[in-house]
């Protein structure tokens, strides 16, 4: 059974139509990539899938672990293991990075009937994953992307999935504003989260992150409709005709 | 002009006089109104000493020239001050029988604090057994503090008790003059706390007055003096959690502290009164005077507030700091929601060499309320060496409350060292779904970061108090996102 199955996807901002029908299947293990040009709903896809308010499914249907997600609010669908990186995450004051993880990390185990984690366990997590994505203790001490970098914003979304190990990871463009070493670092991070049973969708405008993540399956999507779709060739191929090349 | 009102208010005087209600003593209720034989006649009741009479007279005469003030930023109707009864016995009125006549959402509320069933019953007005065990805790507390020379107990006993201390300290910080309150409360105060704390004793309880026999209710018009003589140390808790149901719609307190040499007195509040209903009906106005003296050198008031409640919040807790080297801290969280209005702050006054204050102030506000920071720092002509550092924030909750901030700000030294701070911040819709996304639900996003955004004043409160207070905050938060 596919962990994420998309039918027909219609939504809408605004009375604006921006998805006129997306039409997906992801199975555990797979690396999805979503290519397109700016304006084509690759991040309202992303907004969509992770119920943010404003956006209006008018049709369609869309299943996660077998459950219908349209019906969950965001919050459970995190719980599920839906994790979205944002493209421009938010900054919150006066709430510390590891209390925001501890919470969220809690919170997931509780929906999973677990215990919440002793404080000793939690520590030696947070120092494994922190690690992962080269980041240092006295920045968990912070407010949540409060006067981060773009780069270090960047690493904190990966951080955090890595601390919350969703089983579907959803990346909003998540190499914009990086530069190369950031990239890689964020890229390094995501290809350590890969395994058998967990996937990932990856959106970007460039080809560039796809050198570092490498997906299974490349899917080009235009003026809200998947109109083509490919191995990690396409990338490439997109990459050398532009995007020029599906308008026709 | 005058005379024709003293006139006026002498007939009025008499005609209520002809009705008779003084001679009967034992009536356990003031007909409504007020006038001097309404103050003679709670006088008489708690068989007061003539000096207390006397300056009960002298501030209800003082008040009766005052204006109500009108320049903080709240808005109510009028206030009928002769529509108001300003004796009741002290006991509780049992509104209820049993706690199915309450108001569910009053009780769901007491669920989500964790408040035991007893306690509920209490606080919500019904008729409860004697619970011995807090009798019986009360009794043991009462008697360690002997042991130590403290005197805690109700003022109306320390009038009788302790005359001469009565007598010395009450209306020395807040004079009946000082506002029209205060001159209020003064003319016609019901309880309240009274605290002695004798030389060199560091009192080893936070002293509450949960733990003071014979608390009855006595939150209309609360008079509270505190007294830490030299070299000693105090911490005070006033009020709960728990929202507290009272049928007076005023309340006017006034608490005074007075440190000595060397002294720390640390005080504590946390205010839930009814705020009214999400439609904005009904609610406490809580009109408070609240003032510390620094007397002595080395002396250190702290106030530390937590403000949910009261459908009107009015409160400055102030320090006076008169003694060289003293300090002066004030610590606020003041949360308005739904149509409350909180006008609260601080004033230093600052008139001894090398004196210090801090504050420290975060305003939540949410749904349609308003509020607002007023706070004065005031160096005087002498106070070489002061400083001051103040910290102002606000929070707001969605886009139909208010906040404001009013620093005033007085230097006649130039030696003193002032600095100010302020934010203002948001709480939007896209850091509410970035939390939602991360698996945490609304109502937890909100009360993670308002416990955040509090963390330094509840920091500053006893242990247990802290805990209480921060589910408090969660508490009168719900429902104000989403």
């Amino acid at each position: 059974m596919a962990l994420l199955s998309i039918k027909n996807l219609k939504a809408k901002i605004n009375e604006t139509e921006i998805l006129h029908g997306i039409n997906l299947e992801i199975n555990p293990g797979e690396t999805h990539a979503i290519m397109g040009p700016n304006g084509s709903g690759k991040s309202t896809l992303a907004s969509v899938l992770a119920g943010k308010p404003g956006y209006e499914v008018t049709e369609g249907e869309v299943f996660f672990n077998g459950k219908n997600l349209l019906e969950m609010p965001p919050e459970v669908r995190a719980r599920e293991g839906m994790f979205l990186a944002f493209q421009y995450p938010v900054e919150i004051p006066g709430v510390s990075n590891t209390n925001l993880i501890k919470s969220a990390v809690n919170e997931i185990r509780k929906y999973r009937n677990l215990e919440p984690l002793d404080a000793f366990d939690f520590i030696s997590m947070i120092k494994e994953k922190a690690a992962m994505v080269e980041i240092e203790q006295s920045f968990l001490n912070r407010s949540v992307n409060e006067g981060f970098s773009g780069g270090e914003k960047k690493r904190n979304e990966v951080f955090q999935m890595a601390m919350l190990d969703p089983v579907l990871a959803v990346l909003d463009e998540t190499d914009s504003g990086l530069d190369i070493d950031a990239l890689r670092i964020v890229a390094n991070g995501v290809n350590k989260l890969r395994r058998k049973d967990n996937s990932f969708l990856v959106i970007t405008h460039y080809q560039r992150l796809l050198n570092y993540i490498v997906p299974d399956y490349v899917h080009v999507l235009y003026k809200g409709r998947i109109v083509k779709s490919g191995g990690k060739e396409l990338a490439l191929e997109l990459e050398e005709k532009g995007y020029d090349w599906i308008k026709d | 002009m005058e005379q024709d009102n003293n006139k006026i208010l002498d007939d009025f005087a008499e005609s209520e006089y002809k009705y008779g209600f003084v001679s009967n003593i034992e009536q356990e209720l003031a007909p409504k109104g007020l006038n001097e034989d309404v103050i003679r006649f709670i006088s008489a009741k708690k068989n007061e000493p003539g000096f207390l009479l006397e300056w009960r007279l002298r501030a209800f005469r003082h008040w009766q020239k005052m204006k109500e003030p009108n320049w903080a930023k709240v808005k109510y109707p009028p206030i009928d001050y002769q529509d108001i009864h300003y004796y009741a016995a002290p006991k509780n009125f049992n509104k209820y029988k049993s706690l199915d006549e309450v108001d569910p959402e009053i009780l769901k509320t007491y669920e989500k604090l964790g408040i035991p069933l007893e306690e509920q019953k209490r606080l919500a007005g019904v008729a409860v057994d004697a619970v011995l065990d807090s009798v019986s805790v009360a009794t043991t507390f009462k008697e360690k503090l002997e042991e130590l020379g403290i005197i805690f107990c109700p003022i109306s006993e320390a009038v009788h008790t302790h005359p001469e201390l009565v007598e010395k300290y009450l209306g020395s910080v807040v004079p009946y003059t000082d506002n029209y309150f205060a001159a209020l409360n003064s003319a016609v105060f019901s309880d309240g706390s009274f605290v002695y704390v004798p030389k060199g004793v560091r009192c080893p309880m936070e002293l509450s007055t949960y733990f003071r026999i014979n608390a009855s209710s006595t939150g209309q018009f609360e008079r509270t003096l505190i007294i830490a003589d030299e070299g000693s140390y105090v911490s005070y808790l006033e009020g709960c959690t728990a929202p507290m149901r009272d049928e007076n719609q005023l309340h006017a307190a006034v608490v005074e502290l007075v440190a000595h040499k060397n002294a720390e007195i640390k005080y504590s509040t946390v205010q839930n009164w009814y705020p009214g209903d999400k439609e904005g009906k009904g609610g406490i106005y809580n009109f408070v005077t609240k003032r510390g003296l620094c007397e002595g050198e080395n002396s250190k008031i702290s106030w530390t507030q937590v403000e949910t409640g009261s459908a009107i919040t009015w409160k400055y807790p102030s320090c006076v700091l008169k003694g060289d080297n003293s300090v002066g801290e004030f610590y606020s969280v003041a949360l308005t929601n739904n149509f409350q209005q909180a006008d609260t702050g601080t004033k230093m006054i600052h008139l001894g060499k090398n004196t210090k204050s801090r504050i420290v102030s975060k305003g939540i506000s949410a749904g349609r309320s308003d509020n607002s920071y007023r706070g004065l720092v005031k160096i005087s002509k002498k106070a070489d060496g002061a400083r001051n550092f103040s910290q102002c924030d606000s929070l707001l909750l969605g886009n139909k409350c208010g906040a404001h901030t009013f620093p005033y700000l007085e230097v006649a030294n130039q030696t003193a060292i002032v600095e100010h701070e302020a934010t203002t911040s948001k709480i939007s819709e896209d850091i509410i779904f970035y939390l939602n996304q991360r698996g945490i639900s609304t109502e937890d996003a909100v009360a993670l970061i308002v416990h955040g955004y509090a963390k330094e004043v509840l920091n500053n409160l006893p242990m247990e108090f802290a805990v209480e207070a921060k589910k408090l905050l969660s508490v009168s938060l719900e429902g104000s996102v989403g």
